[in-house]
Order: C-alpha cells, then sequence, then structure tokens
C-alpha cells in the first residue's frame, strides 16, 4: 500500500543547525497493515509523517502510495486519501463551526468538484453523520449544531478521528493521538481505533511512547533512531518480544543507550 | 433630547449605515472568518467608488456595480496572489496593493483628484421616478440601500454554508485541520479576498451614485470604521449562525452611523470624526477585556473569607 524508497531531508542544509532528520528510510507497508512506531525524541517519527502528507518535499527518495507516486504531489491533495490525527487534539477540527459542519468539511474528501463546492450539506449526509457520531457513543449526535470548541479533548479526539476515516483513508497516521488525553479516555479512543481500523482494513501507521501499546497494537512494530528504521519485526518474531526485549533489540541494533527517560515504561 | 434625532438624520444615519455595511461585510469575510487583516480596504473601497463614477458617468448606472465589483474581485486577486503565491505577509499584501490602487484610482479618474455625477443618471434618480407620492421621495434611498444589502447578506450568509464557504471559515478556523484534509488554503483564501473586495468595490460605486461624486481621499480610515461596525455588530448579536451574524454585522454598521450621528448633532466638528471613529473602535476592541479586568479587581476587593469571625465557621 505504502512503499518509501531511501527518502532523506535535512533541515537547514549548510548551516550549523544542519539536522539530518530522515536518513534513507525505506519501508514497506502491506494492504491493512497496523504498524506501531518507537523511538526517543527527534528520531524522526514526526518527520516521517510530515514527509509522507507533504508538509514539506523530501531532498531525496520517492513515495509511492497505492501504486502511485506522490513524492511531488501537493498536501492537500495527498490528504484526500491520507488521513492524519496528531498529538494535540485542538488541532484537529475547526472550534468554531459546529459538529455537523466539521463533518461536513470532512466529508469532502467523497465529493468531486467543481459542482459541489456550491452544494449545501444534505438531509441524507446529516443523517449518515448522526449514525457515524453515535457510534462513539459519547452523545454528540445529539449535539450536532454545537461548535467544536465545546467540547472536551477527548471527545475532540473522537470526532477527529472520525473526521479523517469518514470517508475510507488508504492510510491512517496516528501521531501519538491518545498521549494527550487522560488514561480512561485514552482507552476509549483507542479502542475507538483498534474498532475502525480492523472494519474498514486500513493501512495505518501509529506513533506510541507506550512499550506495550508498541507490541500489543497491530501487526508489525517500527523503531526508529537517528532518523533511520533500526528495527522492524512483525509475526512471530513479534509474538515473542517483551518490553525489555525491545529494549535490548534497540540497543542492539542502534549501538546506544535508548533514552530511557523519555518512554514510558508503563 | 427629543431633537437629537430628526428625521432627516435617522434617515441618512440608515442610508449611510446600509451602504458602509457592505464593506463591514467584507471585513467579516476577511477579518473575522478568514482571520486575515486586509489593509487594502481603504484604496479597494476608492477603487469601487471611482470605476462606479466613470462607468455612471458614460451612461450606464446599472453597469457601475458589476464593474465596481469585477475591479474589487482583481484588488483581491492580487492581495491573494502576493500572499499565498509570493509569500509576503497578509498585512503587508494589503498596504502594498493599497499604495498601488492610489495611482490606480487617479488613473480611473483620468488623473484628476475627483470627479462630480451631477446630471448623470443614477441607480437613486431613476428609482426616484418610479412614483410621485411624497412618502416615496423621502424613503426611496433607504428602500434600495436596505434591499440591496438584505440581497447581498443572504447570500453572503448561503455562500458560507456551501462546502466551499465551509472551507473557507476553516481555513480562518483552524490551519492544522485545513492542512489535514482535503482543503487547498491557497484556494480558499483567494477566493475570500475577492468576495470580500467585491463587496468593499460594491459599496464605493453605491456611495458614488449616493453622494454624486468620488474622492481620491474617500476611503481613508474605511477599514477602522468597517472595523467598528464589525465589533458593535458581534458585541451585540454574540453566538448565532451565519445569517445572525450577517444581520448583527449590518446593525452594527447602522448603529455606528447613529453614534456618529449623535457626535455631529453634539457639534463634534467633521473633521474631528475620523478621531470620533479611532475611539469608538478602541473601546469596542478593549471593552470585552476590561470587563474582564473588572470583575477581577470585584473579585479581589471581596473580603477575604477570615477565619471564626462570620460565616459558617465550619473548623
Amino acid at each position: 500500500m505504502l512503499t518509501l524508497r531511501g527518502i532523506s531531508k535535512t533541515f537547514n542544509p549548510g548551516t550549523v543547525n544542519e539536522k539530518k532528520a530522515l536518513d534513507h528510510v525505506s519501508l514497506e507497508l502491506e494492504d491493512g497493515d497496523f504498524a506501531t512506531i518507537v523511538g526517543s525524541n527527534g528520531a524522526g517519527k514526526s518527520t516521517l509523517f510530515n514527509a509522507i502528507t507533504g508538509a514539506f518535499y523530501v531532498d531525496e527518495g520517492r513515495i509511492v502510495l497505492a501504486g502511485e507516486d506522490i513524492t511531488f504531489r501537493r498536501e492537500h491533495s495527498r490528504s484526500k486519501v491520507i488521513g492524519h490525527l496528531f498529538q494535540d487534539p485542538l488541532k484537529g477540527s475547526a472550534p468554531h463551526m459546529t459538529i455537523e459542519e466539521n463533518m461536513a468539511l470532512a466529508y469532502l474528501r467523497a465529493s468531486t468538484p467543481p459542482h459541489a463546492y456550491f452544494s449545501r450539506i444534505s438531509g441524507r449526509e446529516k443523517q449518515m453523520f448522526r449514525e457515524q457520531l453515535a457510534q462513539l457513543d459519547m452523545g454528540l449526535e445529539d449535539r450536532m449544531k454545537q461548535p467544536v470548541g465545546l467540547l472536551s479533548g477527548g471527545q475532540r479526539q473522537a470526532l477527529t478521528l472520525l473526521m479523517a476515516t469518514v470517508v475510507t483513508p488508504k492510510l491512517l497516521l496516528l501521531d501519538e493521538h491518545t498521549a494527550a488525553l487522560d488514561p480512561a479516555t485514552a482507552e476509549k479512543v483507542l479502542a475507538l481505533t483498534r474498532r475502525i481500523v480492523a472494519e474498514r482494513r486500513i493501512t495505518c501507521l501509529m506513533v506510541t511512547h507506550n512499550m506495550h501499546q508498541a507490541l500489543e497494537l497491530g501487526n508489525r512494530t517500527l523503531m526508529m533512531d537517528g532518523g533511520r528504521i533500526v528495527l522492524d519485526i512483525r509475526g512471530s518474531e513479534r509474538d515473542h518480544m517483551t518490553v525489555d526485549g525491545l529494549l535490548d533489540e534497540f540497543r542492539k541494533q542502534a549501538g546506544r543507550q535508548l533514552d530511557v527517560d523519555r518512554i514510558l515504561l508503563s | 433630547m427629543g431633537s437629537l434625532f430628526t428625521l432627516s438624520i435617522v434617515q441618512s444615519a440608515l442610508e449611510l449605515g446600509c451602504i458602509y455595511s457592505l464593506v463591514a461585510l467584507a471585513l467579516f469575510l476577511s477579518f473575522s472568518i478568514l482571520n486575515i487583516a486586509d489593509l487594502s480596504t481603504d484604496g479597494c473601497f476608492t477603487l469601487g467608488c471611482s470605476v462606479g463614477a466613470v462607468v455612471t458617468i458614460a451612461g450606464h448606472p446599472f453597469l457601475a456595480f458589476p464593474a465596481a465589483m469585477a475591479a474589487g474581485i482583481c484588488s483581491g486577486f492580487v492581495t491573494a496572489f502576493l500572499q499565498t503565491r509570493m509569500g509576503v505577509p497578509s498585512i503587508l499584501a494589503g498596504i502594498i496593493v493599497n499604495t498601488g490602487l492610489y495611482t490606480v484610482n487617479i488613473a480611473v479618474m483620468d488623473f484628476s483628484s475627483n470627479v462630480n455625477l451631477f446630471g448623470c443618471d443614477t441607480l437613486f434618480s431613476l428609482a426616484k421616478d418610479v412614483s410621485d407620492a411624497v412618502w416615496y421621495a423621502d424613503w426611496h434611498k433607504i428602500i434600495i440601500v436596505a434591499a440591496l444589502v438584505i440581497i447581498i447578506g443572504v447570500i453572503l450568509s448561503w455562500f458560507l454554508n456551501t462546502r466551499l464557504g465551509l472551507s473557507i471559515r476553516a481555513t480562518g478556523d483552524n490551519e492544522y485541520m485545513v492542512r489535514a484534509s482535503s482543503i487547498n488554503p491557497v484556494v480558499t483564501i483567494t477566493v475570500g479576498l475577492c468576495v470580500a473586495n467585491s463587496l468593499t468595490a460594491l459599496s464605493g460605486a453605491v456611495l458614488a451614485q449616493y453622494q454624486k461624486s468620488c474622492d481620491i481621499n474617500l476611503g481613508t480610515g474605511m477599514v477602522t470604521i468597517a472595523l467598528a461596525s464589525l465589533i458593535i455588530g458581534e458585541t451585540i448579536i454574540g453566538r448565532g449562525g451565519m445569517f445572525k451574524k450577517v444581520i448583527g454585522v449590518i446593525l452594527g454598521s447602522c448603529l455606528y452611523r447613529f453614534i456618529v450621528a449623535v457626535a455631529l448633532r453634539l457639534s463634534v466638528p467633521a473633521e474631528c470624526l475620523k478621531l470620533v471613529s479611532a475611539l469608538i473602535v478602541a473601546f469596542a476592541i478593549a471593552f470585552p477585556y476590561l470587563k474582564g479586568k473588572a470583575s477581577f479587581y470585584r473579585l479581589r476587593r471581596l473580603p477575604a473569607p477570615a477565619d471564626g469571625e462570620d460565616g459558617d465557621g465550619e473548623c
């Protein structure tokens, strides 16, 4: 589904602040793969996501999504088929617009311009949004006319997840999307993520700092360090992996002590 | 105080309020919704005024409005182009276009600093001939401008609820969300500024026919006046749907004109009006902040619940 062929990105090249954020990263995600990514801060996880979504263009290498080379496609055009959730729940929805309007914006991906530009939200779409919101089990379906700014962080993140998947994306990028939520809400959003991804067989990449989550969720675990993928395990190798094993593996691969402080060993 | 408002003062406040409310609606779109301070508004207003005046003098009183709007769209497009394609910061883009428009406006008026429309057919003179009724002679201007503003208001609030309108609103509301969804901010900013500037220019063209003249300095301070109207409108309406907000902006513009009328009536010299507008804007923007401050001071001044003195004394 997603193929990265040796992508590299250097920020501030030729200055004292030069930083090689991605160093010839190659990755092949199968259709329906759900891979978790761990790594210390500055390892390149978010940069990798931003390279895939097109927040910047990579210096070298190719990005191929569903057989189509998107290396030089613009950000908004890629977002038609890529869902992206941030750690900050406030980044995913427009606070002064209603829940319904936010859903309609997300559903724009399904419409084909130009005739759709001047159409309004139809009754059938409203009904569909309502049913989708009811699945969240948060009572949001009865608050569709309320501005999103009134929702709690957990509700907003759940809504963002729904918005990212209302039109099934080819790729879903989750950048620590439960890290800013309280444990109970995080659990709920995670369960929701698991269900939606499984039901629609969405190919998914998820950054986490929780080692348990990294091994338990999905079918593949990647570890990044210094802008490279240093570990890629799946199948029985992954089934037998423990949190300690993961840390040992990291030391072996990267050849240095993992910045343990920054990783939650829950 | 009964003499504070004579009928003619009320009438002219309503007329001007409706005409200038189009600029307030333009700023509602660019400033409130797109979150862009479009400082080309002054020049764009004069552009609409001069284009409208010149086309009216040429004998096309109706064509004057679409012509002025087209000119406004061009001006908005240049402002948007500078900030979306050339990397010019939005405030600078507005200032640059505003400066350039001065020359354009002078050129439109054939390099004179003012033109007058006396003896030309205008929308108002043509409408006046429709009926001989006495009341109609007094009220026809208000009827025309109010009808125009209501039509524009309905179209604008309809537009802001279409998919394109929703995208424009999201662009100003959450930059991150727009980047993660399929909205192209270059398109939404461009469309938004073109629509906003077309309304500004339309307002200028209506004013040109209303006062039968156009002057190169007409637009000076227009941003401040429109902002005052916008903020008054938002304060009196508060939360609500797009239609309610649009109505609020129109009401705010009329209310602003009443305030100016009262100031004039209290023999504030006309030369001081710009200062009065500036004070109104400064006060209107500062008001919510001052209200918060005041409640903080009230809270602080409350006597601290002293132990054992009065109250329930739970411990």
